[in-house]
């Protein structure tokens, strides 16, 4: 009746899907592991600061920068749609509105994923490929405590501070364009967005989204390094894995979290 | 060394979270400062949503703070928070605008002549309710119609 290679192909599924619910558990459990030894980071802070320098500051360059040409091309792009309806007054609302609500908090976690998610994978998966983890066990210091958990809460601090900076290097840039370069008027581009522009509703919303990523995006770094298999291949398929993951999750929360937060009432 | 650069780091993003509530949000404007609360009546309040400005003389005054359906008199009820700094005579009147021709609804306040102001709780009168746009065309053929009844009839 079946042929053999259908029987194959189900039970591939069938393995693709325990294996993902396995992993998906693993990774629950991971977490609950990750919070409940935050103490410790917390007691030695000095563990969190140097994790902020490398996820941190070394990222602030490339957000900075794709910050800045982020709201430039939004400045062109909007003026050109906007001088059609002759409203070229709104370019302000449209820069910082399109930046603060979903550009700012989804391109920075985007470039903190490839940026420092994929870095912190790598540095995890190496660490227990040269069981360095494990030597840590050995000594009685707990890996999650002494090398997860101040990585996971540098990257939650960073994510929204990351985010908040590129928002504003992006309405920096959208000013530079709309009114430096191309000459829209100033009082109306500021005042404009200052009306429609709401602290409650847009500002204080694009940091829970940036903070919801932030703990998304360390969360599936931390734990694709952790699981790595203790080989160079492994290393390197857990890094790409990290960097596909964590943006098609920040995609997909920051559809649901917008369907939640901006329902047009 | 690297306890500079996060502080830094760590100054430079509550910064940039400060300039965008103060410059590019409206933390600065009217909803800080003190307010008082006066209630509307309106027949149809169209498009007004809260947060609308009032206006007077085309100066912002205050805002819209909510609209709301009043069962008893089935008329919509908005609450305004007008500024400290302005005083309305109580028989002041208020309106739904619309600022240009696609432009977002406000209130317009007019000044009355009455020697006492509003107070906190204070309602408004005399109110004129959104213009709808259906009900100018259907009365402007309405109005269209009759006449060219009247020109056939001579």
């Amino acid at each position: 009746m079946f042929n053999r290679s259908a029987i194959v192909n189900v039970r591939s599924i069938g393995h693709h899907t325990v294996n993902g619910l396995w992993r998906l558990g693993y990774a629950s459990r991971f977490f609950g592991l990750i919070l409940l030894q935050s103490g410790t980071s917390f007691r030695r802070l000095r563990l969190i600061i140097r994790e902020l320098y490398f996820t941190g500051v070394l990222s602030l360059i490339i957000v900075l920068v794709s910050g800045l040409f982020v709201g430039m091309v939004l400045g062109l792009q909007g003026y050109q749609t906007l001088q059609t309806y002759g409203s070229e007054s709104a370019l302000g609302v449209l820069v910082a509105l399109s930046l603060v609500r979903e550009l700012g908090p989804v391109v920075s976690a985007l470039l903190f994923a490839s940026r420092a998610g994929s870095a912190m994978t790598a540095e995890i998966g190496l660490m227990k490929a040269t069981e360095q983890l494990s030597a840590m066990e050995m000594m009685a210091v707990d890996p999650i405590a002494r090398v997860v958990a101040p990585r996971f809460w540098a990257g939650v601090i960073s994510m929204p501070l990351l985010a908040a900076m590129f928002s504003a290097m992006g309405v920096f840039g959208g000013y530079l364009v709309g009114v430096v370069l191309i000459g829209v008027d100033e009082g109306s581009f500021w005042s404009q967005m200052q009306n429609a522009v709401d602290f409650r509703e847009d500002i204080v919303n694009g940091v829970i989204k940036s903070f919801v990523f932030g703990v998304a995006v360390t969360w599936i770094a931390l734990f694709e390094g952790y699981d790595a298999p203790p080989t160079a291949e492994g290393v390197s398929g857990a890094t790409t894995r990290t960097v596909v993951t964590s943006s098609l999750a920040i995609l997909g929360l920051d559809f649901v979290l917008t369907a939640f937060m901006f329902r047009g009432v | 060394m690297l306890d500079l650069w996060v502080g830094l780091f760590v100054c430079a993003g509550i910064g940039a979270l400060l300039v965008l509530a103060l410059k590019v949000g409206n933390m600065s404007g009217v909803s800080v400062a003190d307010t008082y609360k006066v209630y509307a009546e309106f027949d149809n309040v169209g498009g007004l949503k809260p947060r609308a400005p009032v206006k007077s003389a085309g100066v912002v005054v205050g805002r819209v703070a909510d609209v709301s359906f009043n069962n008893q008199s089935f008329r919509a009820r908005v609450t305004l928070n007008l500024d400290k700094r302005y005083q309305f005579p109580q028989d002041s009147s208020a309106s739904i605008l619309t600022a240009g021709l696609l432009g977002e609804q406000y209130i317009g306040m007019d000044g009355g002549g009455d020697e006492h102001m509003l107070k906190d709780g204070d309602r408004l009168a005399i109110t004129q309710s959104a213009v709808v746009l259906e009900k100018i065309i259907g009365q402007f053929l309405y109005g269209k119609a009759a006449e060219t009844g009247k020109e056939k009839a001579k």
